[in-house]
């Protein structure tokens, strides 16, 4: 592999220990992944953020690293944390959750990252631009960026992403290159896709029958980014989809032809089975999940429409980014007035809820539904974002 | 018998092989976790060294000092972690050997400063021979 003189010195100890370390590990990387060379990075995204993911190990190894001097060299995000960094006991996290969780964050402040956590950083200013190579964490971010944007880049790990922050470099291999970003499966989508949650329900039903493909989809009509966001959170969740492309949507498609001679072809023509799938919860309804992945300020708003004036049998907890719920202080007051809760910073999946008593979730989000049974111990019902607070209002799942 | 392989953290151990042909899902998985404040569990007990699940072909054996030699890696970004809790704790394997690397014990080794090396043969190198790693050499005495 071949690295520039700057990067031998960082590589040798030149730079100190802490970049050292960091260009081990993209180094290792690049090298297991056959890379020929290192690019620079325009961005991150951290994910491992969660006390619940990372554990005490996890904590003494970013103390250790923030105390040889580690600093990112390039904008930096957090993905979601374990709680709200600020309302953590409205949310009913235990105290010593909320103090391992203020470690961590304090260990990466200590690197020079904000104390922002979210899944949604494009929404909050971590924007790249196409053709950008950036080094991400998180699937549905990973799967934003690269489609939606069309910035470059592969699902990062926790230690990998700030890794690539400290020593602003990734390795050049997998999304980084023109090659791998062609499609080979083209999705021919013959239903009508009108529901929000048909994007999700999509992603279910392609992301189980793909790992690491790159999936191009033809026949829908139109699709807000917002729909894209959903349909690529439940492709990464339910397979390990990191890149997709849409007919005539994305950046990609639009420019020129995405798709790789010899793709194989799979026919949708309807989204029932993945209904039944992600609906396989009770018909009482505890816990109510909008916002995964983070909510945008217009997502805040339609929930805020929903509830307004109503009172609430179900906990519910809409998820987002501290700066969207802070652009939003009017529809958080209508939801808050109902009985719902607008969490910062924070995730279902990755918040100790199973601790909290909690049985019987509905979601909007495919990357929820999958993940929430085994994470935190609940059943699911997977619909609408009205259908979800239809349940919110009556404790029941509409039939 | 010396054999040239990939560094993938360098540094030299000398120590016990212990090997697993099917030596995968050492580092645990995150789809089996059931404790909520981890979030996983892993084969290894990080505090001890030794391999908790029982599924696993070397349960109860200890890996602490042992050169620890396997086909590849896998589990979640967290078994990087586990490596390193095991560094800390002293109970850490003294070097990794293995076929192929993967991303997860790869990291691990190196926040763990544990010398590692891949692309070996492992089918020369049995359990209770004492192997020495330098660097990209694996020297089986």
């Amino acid at each position: 592999m071949d690295l520039t003189a700057e990067e031998q010195e960082m590589l040798s100890g030149e730079k100190g220990p802490a970049v050292q370390k960091a260009m081990e590990i993209v180094v290792a990387l690049a090298k297991i992944y056959g890379a020929k060379r290192l690019v620079p990075v325009k961005s991150v995204n951290v994910s491992g953020v969660s006390y619940k993911n990372l554990g005490d190990a996890g904590i003494g190894f970013l103390n250790e690293w923030a105390g040889l001097g580690a600093k990112v060299s390039v904008p930096t995000t957090l993905n979601p944390a374990g709680m709200d960094l600020v309302d953590w006991k409205k949310q009913g996290v235990p105290k010593d959750f909320a103090e391992k969780q203020e470690k961590v964050i304090d260990a990466f402040a200590r690197m020079g990252i904000p104390k922002t956590c979210t899944c949604t950083p494009y929404l909050i200013g971590n924007l790249p631009k196409k053709g950008d190579h950036i080094a991400w964490g998180e699937s549905s971010a990973v799967c934003y960026a690269n489609s939606v944007i069309g910035a470059r880049t592969n699902r990062e790990g926790g230690p990998s992403a700030l890794a690539a922050a400290i020593c602003g470099r990734t390795g050049e291999f997998g999304y980084h290159l023109d090659k791998n970003r062609m499609a080979n499966v083209v999705v021919e989508v013959g239903c009508p896709m009108e529901k929000d949650s048909d994007f999700g329900a999509l992603g279910q039903i392609i992301g189980k029958q793909l790992k690491n493909d790159v999936p191009y989809f033809k026949g829908i009509k139109a699709a807000s980014n917002y729909q894209l966001k959903a349909l690529g959170a439940s492709l990464a969740a339910w397979g390990g989809v990191a890149l997709f492309h849409v007919d005539g949507i994305t950046p990609e498609a639009k420019e020129k032809n995405m798709v790789a001679e010899g793709a194989q072809t799979i026919a949708v023509e309807s989204l029932k089975e993945a209904y039944d799938a992600m609906n396989t919860g009770s018909d009482i309804i505890d816990f109510v999940s909008i916002g995964c992945p983070h909510a945008s300020v217009s997502e805040i708003r339609a929930v805020a429409d929903r509830v307004r004036g109503k009172k609430l049998k179900a906990t519910l907890w809409v998820t987002t980014a501290r700066a969207t719920k802070e652009k939003a202080p009017d529809a958080v007051r209508a939801i808050e007035d109902a009985g719902g809760l607008v969490l910062a910073d924070t995730c279902v999946v990755v918040s100790p809820i199973r601790s909290m008593g909690y049985k019987h979730l509905a979601t909007n989000s495919g990357k929820m539904a999958y993940y929430s049974p085994n994470y935190c111990g609940v059943t699911v019902r997977f619909g609408t974002m009205e259908q979800c607070l239809q349940a919110a209002v009556s404790g029941r799942w509409p039939a | 018998m010396k054999m040239v392989g990939r560094a993938i953290k360098s540094g030299h151990a000398t120590g016990e092989a212990l090997v697993a042909r099917e030596f995968t899902g050492w580092l645990g998985n995150v789809d089996t976790a059931t404790d909520e404040t981890m979030g996983w569990l892993g084969c290894v007990d990080p505090k001890t060294g030794v391999i908790i699940e029982k599924q696993h072909p070397l349960y109860g054996k200890n890996v602490a000092g042992k050169v620890l030699v396997f086909t590849t890696g896998k589990g979640s970004t967290v078994g990087s972690y586990t490596l390193y809790a095991l560094k800390k704790n002293g109970v850490a394997p003294a070097a990794l050997v293995c076929e192929e690397s993967e991303p997860i014990v790869a990291v691990g080794a190196i926040i763990s400063d544990i010398p590692m090396v891949d692309h070996i043969d492992i089918g020369k190198i049995h359990t209770g021979f004492i192997v020495e790693v330098s660097g990209d050499t694996v020297v089986v005495k």
